[in-house]
């Protein structure tokens, strides 16, 4: 994806790496019950590849996704400052079209939430939103984000039963498929994995694995392991705090922060 | 001493189901009891030309046709009224509405409405629809007493009937670029429907049984032809049950008894529809 504004970043030092799909700058959330909250927060994800935000539970992680795509609307927030910006845009001014930017943000949360409809129901009531009546072009939404989740070999023959009908794993891939049919930018994960077994969570990640060539990807893993697996840019959070942040595995092997590598090396968490 | 023990706990166990069964059978045997002998006394006196004539012989003898007609009318008038206010406030307390001070005086009125004697309702309904917006004696007025009387429960059994739809529908619905309203209309209302239409069925069901609060409303003593507008007045089942048997001296029982069994039957096959749509949904439901 070309820079299209002028506050997009592209970095100075090499032409190679991919440029910032979001920026977060001086980003503070704080709740009305004082559960969970977030101090200025900087960060930059980079399009076209998996940003893992990881640590242990309360950290802020969820919070953080969740004004991504203005989810937090729903939740009683207090405070929220700083600026998160989208190609350039601020999405917490409030003249952002929030409905526009959720479907450009798409989100995968932790339990597997089919909505009470068939299959293609599922797939299909996002775009039917945005006003998509064309029958042909419905169908190939359907069909190409059940490929692109890879779980259109098991369900091809099946479209029309109830979404509920379908084993954890394919729920979750649905989701994530229901996602992918708006044809969005960024996908966030919020645990995507918590509740399935090792051979399905291995197919996510591999879907994930694909798909990042074409999206920007911020997953919150349900483990340091699979942080670690499928980690191009790790983040630590605790307690509301971005305490490190830094690309690939090395986080993972040679954390800087004392924190960081007690969390990693299990002694806390 | 071991073995005693265990065989008397295990006696007091058994005493103890025995008596909290008796007592689940004892709140089944008055309904039986009292559907048995209206049944009883009453089927003689069904007929075609009971359900079809009209009242003669000052009501000793012919038919109950206004009365089921205006019955059915007020049932109606009120569903027209009730339905859409009860679903709207409902939707709005359940989707809408902050927990403060303003949404708890709402809930507090609701509660209170639904506590207040049916009697009132008919006198207040005299003073404001008869009385002081001059609808008089009508058809009008005793549908919106009693769709007054019949709100809370539709609200309440809405408002429980949404909050029972997962809310994680919700936020799904809305991260794929839903509005609320959309949330509502899409998924919310469909899931919550039948819930929504046993509570409907059922105020009405109370609705089209109460004497009191079409009394002084609507009810005619006695109206040998068919109302054909709203503001016409109207007998009624249950009034005309109340009249019959205790005001026409030489009433025939059977006629009495007859009256109050074909109440009954429009009563409890609301009843009815309610219970079979509540169990259709539940097995079809996907949560």
């Amino acid at each position: 994806m070309p820079p299209t504004s002028a506050h997009a970043r592209v970095p100075g030092d090499s032409g190679s790496k991919p440029m910032n799909k979001i920026v977060i700058e001086h980003l503070c959330v704080q709740y009305s019950d004082g559960t969970e909250s977030l101090r200025d927060i900087n960060l930059e994800i980079p399009a076209n590849a998996i940003t893992v935000m990881f640590g242990p539970a309360g950290g802020g992680k969820s919070t953080l996704l969740r004004v991504l795509n203005r989810l937090n609307d729903l939740a009683d927030v207090t405070e929220l400052s700083g600026r998160v910006l989208l190609d350039g845009a601020d999405i917490l001014d409030p003249k952002t079209d929030v409905i526009t930017l959720r479907r450009k943000v798409g989100m995968v949360f932790a339990r597997p939430v089919v909505l009470p409809f068939s299959v293609r129901g599922n797939l299909t009531y996002g775009l039917e939103l945005a006003g998509e009546k064309n029958r042909a072009r419905l169908d190939e939404a359907v069909e190409h984000s059940l490929m692109q989740a890879a779980l259109w070999d098991e369900v091809h023959d099946r479209l029309d039963d109830p979404a509920i009908s379908l084993s954890g794993g394919q729920q979750q891939r649905l989701c994530i498929a229901r996602v992918l049919a708006l044809t969005p930018e960024v996908i966030l994960l919020d645990e995507p994995t918590s509740g399935l077994d090792p051979i399905s969570t291995g197919k996510v990640e591999a879907t994930l694995q694909v798909l990042k060539q074409q999206y920007t990807i911020v997953l919150v893993p349900h483990s340091v392991q699979q942080a670690a697996r499928v980690a191009d840019l790790a983040a630590f959070f605790l307690q509301g705090e971005l305490i490190e942040i830094a690309s690939g595995k090395d986080i993972f092997i040679t954390p800087k922060d004392k924190r960081t590598e007690d969390y990693v090396e299990g002694r806390f968490g | 001493m071991k073995i005693a023990s265990s065989i008397s706990r295990r006696l007091a166990q058994r005493l103890g189901f025995s008596i909290l069964t008796l007592m689940a059978l004892l709140t089944v045997a008055p309904i039986i009891a009292v559907i048995a002998y209206i049944v009883y006394q009453g089927a003689p006196a069904i007929s075609w030309g009971f359900l079809t004539g009209f009242p003669s012989d000052g009501m000793r003898a012919g038919g109950i046709l206004p009365a089921i007609v205006g019955t059915f009318y007020l049932t109606l008038g009120t569903a027209i009224f009730s339905v859409p206010l009860g679903i709207g406030a409902a939707i709005y307390l359940s989707e809408y509405a902050a927990d403060n001070r303003w949404t708890r005086l709402i809930r507090l009125a609701i509660i209170n409405l639904a506590g207040i004697p049916s009697v009132v309702y008919g006198l207040f309904g005299l003073g404001l629809f008869v009385l002081f917006l001059k609808f008089g004696i009508s058809i009008l007025a005793g549908s919106l007493t009693l769709s007054i009387m019949t709100l809370p429960v539709i609200i309440s059994t809405s408002e429980e009937a949404l909050r029972a739809v997962p809310q994680s529908f919700r936020v799904v619905s809305i991260s794929l670029g839903a509005t609320r309203w959309q949330t509502i209309q899409r998924i919310v209302l469909p899931q919550a429907l039948s819930g929504i239409l046993t509570g409907v069925i059922l105020g009405l069901e109370r609705a089209a049984g109460e004497t009191a609060p079409i009394l002084f409303t609507v009810a005619a003593f006695f109206l040998p032809r068919l109302p054909n507008s709203p503001f016409d007045a109207t007998m009624a089942l249950p009034y005309h049950l109340f009249v019959i048997s205790t005001q026409v001296p030489g009433m025939p029982i059977k006629i009495q008894y007859g009256t109050a069994l074909v109440l009954l039957i429009f009563v409890l096959s609301m009843n009815l529809i309610a219970t079979y749509i509540r169990s259709r949904a539940r097995a079809r439901r996907q949560w």
